[in-house]
C-alpha cells in the first residue's frame, strides 16, 4: 500500500500540466539543498578541529554536548518556518478499502524521510567519522549517532504535533533567548547543566534506548492523533470563520478604480497568505538597520541603494510578482465581467504605488544616519514607482500558476515559477548596477539623480507603458485562464 | 443578437466543437442540451472569450467577441463556482458586481429584494464568506449575480444542477420571467430535458461537438428529445 501511495504522489507531480516549471523550481531548490548539505558536512568534518582550537582543555565531544540543547531549540524554531507538514489528499481514500491506520502511518512515515532530518545527520556523521579517526571507541560513537537520529526524529514528530502553533514558537524563542542570556551573563549555566545529559549518550552506550523510545513514543502520540483526524469534518470544521464586513466606502473616492482597490484590500486582509505578506513587508523597514549601523558598510554606497530599493519596494516585489495569480481562483469571472483589462492593471499599479509611498514614509527616520540615506531612499522610491511597477506588471503576464489564498506563506512555493527568479533581476539588480556605475564614475548626487530621473520618465510614460502591458495580458489571457484552473498539487 | 459562423475548437487532433452557422435572435430563450463532452461548456466559454476559437468567430450584438471587449457591458454569465470570489460575503460580491456594471447599492438592493424567495433566507445576512457556503447556495448567489445590471445576454451553464427541488422550480420561474422580457436573450445549458423544454423557446442538441437538432419548443419537444437520447443509449423509447 505504501508503494501505491508513493506512486500516486509521483504521478500527481509528473502529470501536472506545469511540470516543466515546477521541475525547474525543484531543481533550483535541489541544488540549494545539496549545497546546504555539503556545507553542513564540511562543517561537521571540521568541527572536531574547531572545537579543539576553541576549547583546548576539553574533549570536543564534551563541547558539542554543551551546545546540543541550543541545537535542538534552534532546529525546532527553524522547522516551524521551513518544514512543510506532510499533506496528502485523503478524501478519495476514505471510502476505499484502505485502512485509516495505513494512511496515518504513510503520512508519518513520509515525514521521516524529510530533508530536514538529513540536515543534522549530514553534520553529525562526518563529525563522528573524525572522532573515529582520532581514536574514540567505535561502539560508543556509533551508538551516539544512533541516539542523535532518535533525537532528530523526536524533533521531527514534535514539530508535527506543534502544528504551526504560534504560541509554541514564541515559547521556544523565549527559551532560546532566556537560556542564552542566563549563560551569557553567567547567572546559571544551561550549557554545563545539559552537557552531562547529552554526553551520557556517548559515555554510556545503553542510554541510546532513551532517545529511540522517545521518538517511538512521540510517533505513537502523533499516530493516535492523526488516526482520529482522518474524517472529512475534522478537516473542515475549523475552516469557517465569521465574516467581518467592512464598508470601505472611502475607496469610492478613487473613482472607477475604487471597487478594485476595495477588492484587493479585502483580499489582502482576509486571506492568510496575503496578510502575512503585509506583515513581512512592514518588518523589512528594519532591514536597513543591518547596513546603516555596521561600520563596514558605511562607505559601500551601492549596498545602501540595494537596501533603498528593497525597503521601498518590498511590497512591490512580494505582492507584485504574483499579479494576477492572486485572483487566480476567480480569474475567468474577472475576464468575462465588465472589466477592461487596463482598468484592472491600473488598479493593481495604484495599490503598489500607495505601498511604495507608504514604505518610503516609514523609512524617513533613516535620515538619522545622514541626508545621504534620505536621498538614496527617495531616489529608489522614485525608481520603483516609475520603472519597477511597469516591469513587475509586465512579468506578471507570465504567471500561469494558481495560488490558494488561504495557505500560509512560509516555505509556500505555490504560484512560484522561474518567472519569479527572473523578475528579481531587473527589479533589484538593474537599479543597483546603474547606481554603482554613476556613483563610481561621478558621485552620489549624480547616481541618485539618475535613478530619480529614470523613475520620473517612467512615470511620465505610464499610460503608454500600461497600454503595452495591457496588450501583453490580452495575448496571454487564454493561457492564464487555463493555467489558473488547475489546482496546485 | 448572437451570430456564430464556422466556429470550431480543436484540442490536438480532437474536434470538440464544430458549428457551421447558428443565429440566436434577440429576446430568445435558448436551451443547449447534450451528453457530457458534447461541447456545451466549450461553446459557452467561447461566447465569453475564455478560450480561443480554432476557426471562425462569434458576433455578439455586432461585436466580435475575440477581438473586442465591448460585449462585456451587456453580457453576464455564471459558468461555475470559479466565478465567485471566495473571500467576499454574498452582499459584498453583489455590490462588487453592481459596481462593475454601474449599479449603485440601492439598485442592487432593489434587485436582490426580488429574489428573497429564491435565496430562502440562506444567502443574505449570514455573516459568512462565499467560500464557506454550500455548493447549492454558492450557485444561487452566482446565478442572481448574473442578473445584476440589466444585461442583454445572460449565459447560465447547468443552472439547475446542485439545486434542491424547490429552488429548481423557483429558478425556472425566474428564467421564464427573464426570457419574457423582449430584449433579454437567455442561454441555458442543462442535462435535465424536462427543465429545458419548460424554460426555453428553442432547443439545440449538441452531440460530440456537432449540432444535431434545432427545435422550436412545442408540446412534442420533450418526447422528441427523449427519443433522441434514448436512441443514443441503445434503448428506444416505446411510445
Amino acid at each position: 500500500m505504501f508503494k501505491r501511495f508513493s506512486s500516486l504522489q509521483w504521478k500527481s507531480f509528473f502529470r501536472s500540466s506545469n511540470l516543466g516549471k515546477s521541475l525547474g523550481i525543484k531543481i533550483v531548490m535541489g541544488f540549494f539543498g545539496v549545497y546546504m548539505l555539503l556545507s553542513l558536512a564540511a562543517a561537521g568534518a571540521g568541527m572536531y578541529f574547531i572545537l579543539k582550537e576553541i576549547f583546548p582543555d576539553q574533549s570536543p565531544m564534551w563541547s558539542i554536548s554543551q551546545y546540543f540543547i541550543y541545537w535542538i531549540l534552534m532546529e525546532l524554531f527553524l522547522r516551524y518556518f521551513m518544514q512543510k507538514l506532510p499533506v496528502m489528499d485523503i478524501k478519495p481514500f476514505l471510502t476505499t478499502p484502505v485502512k485509516k491506520s495505513t494512511i496515518a502511518h504513510y503520512i508519518l512515515g513520509r515525514s521521516a524521510a524529510s530533508i530536514y532530518n538529513l540536515l543534522t545527520l549530514f553534520f553529525i556523521v562526518p563529525f563522528a567519522i573524525t572522532l573515529l579517526f582520532n581514536g574514540y571507541p567505535v561502539l560508543n560513537v556509533l551508538l551516539w549517532v544512533v541516539g542523535i537520529i532518535g533525537i532528530v526524529l523526536s524533533i521531527n514528530y514534535v514539530n508535527l504535533l506543534i502544528n504551526k502553533n504560534d504560541k509554541v514558537l514564541i515559547g521556544i524563542g523565549i527559551l532560546l533567548a532566556l537560556g542564552y542570556g542566563l549563560d551569557y551573563f553567567g547567572v546559571f549555566s544551561i550549557k554545563e547543566f545539559f552537557a552531562p545529559v547529552f554526553h551520557a549518550l556517548y559515555a554510556y552506550p545503553i542510554t541510546v534506548l532513551i532517545p529511540m523510545s522517545l521518538a517511538a513514543l512521540i510517533y505513537y502520540v502523533n499516530y493516535k492523533f492523526l488516526r482520529n483526524k482522518i474524517y472529512l469534518d475534522a478537516k473542515l470544521k475549523t475552516k469557517s470563520v465569521e465574516a467581518n464586513t467592512s464598508d470601505m466606502s472611502w475607496t469610492k473616492r478613487f473613482g472607477e478604480m475604487g471597487s478594485f482597490l476595495q477588492l484587493d484590500l479585502k483580499m489582502i486582509w482576509r486571506n492568510k497568505r496575503t496578510k502575512s505578506q503585509v506583515y513581512i513587508s512592514l518588518l523589512f523597514v528594519f532591514y536597513g538597520l543591518v547596513f546603516y549601523t555596521q561600520e563596514m558598510y558605511s562607505s559601500m554606497m551601492p549596498m545602501k541603494a540595494f537596501v533603498g530599493i528593497f525597503m521601498t519596494g518590498i511590497f512591490l516585489s512580494n505582492f507584485g510578482q504574483f499579479i494576477p495569480a492572486w485572483d487566480s481562483s476567480y480569474y475567468s469571472m474577472m475576464m468575462s465581467q465588465n472589466i477592461p483589462m487596463r482598468k484592472y492593471l491600473e488598479s493593481k499599479g495604484s495599490l503598489i504605488t500607495v505601498s511604495i509611498v507608504f514604505m518610503f514614509l516609514l523609512t524617513l527616520p533613516y535620515v538619522y544616519f545622514g541626508w545621504d540615506a534620505l536621498a538614496i531612499n527617495f531616489g529608489c522610491a522614485l525608481y520603483n514607482l516609475g520603472v519597477n511597477i511597469p516591469v513587475i506588471l509586465y512579468f506578471g503576464s507570465f504567471n500561469k500558476k494558481r495560488i490558494e489564498l488561504d495557505q500560509s506563506p512560509f516555505g509556500n512555493m505555490q504560484g512560484a515559477s522561474a518567472t519569479q527568479f527572473l523578475v528579481m533581476l531587473p527589479v533589484l539588480i538593474v537599479p543597483i548596477i546603474l547606481f554603482s556605475i554613476f556613483y563610481y564614475i561621478f558621485n552620489l548626487e549624480v547616481a541618485v539623480g539618475v535613478l530619480s530621473v529614470l523613475g520620473i520618465i517612467g512615470f511620465a510614460m505610464k499610460n503608454y507603458l500600461l497600454g503595452l502591458i495591457t496588450e501583453q495580458y490580452k495575448k496571454k489571457k487564454y493561457g492564464m485562464i487555463a493555467g489558473f484552473k488547475e489546482k496546485a498539487s | 443578437m448572437i451570430t456564430i459562423e464556422n466556429l470550431s475548437k480543436i484540442y490536438g487532433s480532437q474536434k470538440v466543437l464544430n458549428i457551421e452557422s447558428l443565429q440566436i435572435l434577440t429576446g430568445q430563450s435558448f436551451g443547449l442540451v447534450g451528453n457530457n463532452g458534447a461541447g456545451k461548456t466549450t461553446l459557452f466559454s467561447l461566447l465569453l472569450d475564455l478560450i480561443q476559437p480554432s476557426t471562425g468567430h462569434i458576433i455578439n450584438n455586432g461585436v466580435q467577441v475575440n477581438t473586442s471587449e465591448d460585449w462585456k457591458p451587456f453580457t453576464s454569465s455564471f459558468i461555475d463556482e470559479t466565478f465567485l470570489i471566495g473571500y467576499l460575503t454574498p452582499e459584498e460580491y453583489f455590490y462588487f458586481i453592481g459596481d462593475l456594471r454601474g449599479q449603485n447599492k440601492a439598485d442592487v438592493d432593489k434587485l436582490l429584494a426580488q429574489y428573497q424567495d429564491f435565496f430562502h433566507g440562506e444567502i443574505l445576512g449570514q455573516k459568512k464568506y462565499l467560500r464557506d457556503l454550500s455548493k447549492g447556495n454558492q450557485k444561487k448567489a452566482g446565478i442572481v449575480a448574473s442578473f445584476i445590471g440589466k444585461p442583454k445576454v445572460v449565459i447560465l451553464d447547468e443552472p439547475f444542477a446542485n439545486l434542491d427541488p424547490t429552488t429548481q422550480i423557483r429558478l425556472k420561474q425566474i428564467i421564464k420571467e427573464l426570457a419574457a422580457q423582449q430584449d433579454v436573450t437567455v442561454l441555458v445549458s442543462s442535462h435535465d430535458l424536462i427543465h429545458v423544454t419548460e424554460v426555453c423557446e428553442r432547443i439545440v442538441v449538441l452531440n460530440k461537438g456537432e449540432m444535431v437538432k434545432d427545435i422550436e419548443t412545442s408540446t412534442e419537444t420533450l418526447k422528441e428529445l427523449e427519443v433522441f437520447f434514448g436512441a443514443e443509449s441503445g434503448n428506444v423509447v416505446v411510445e
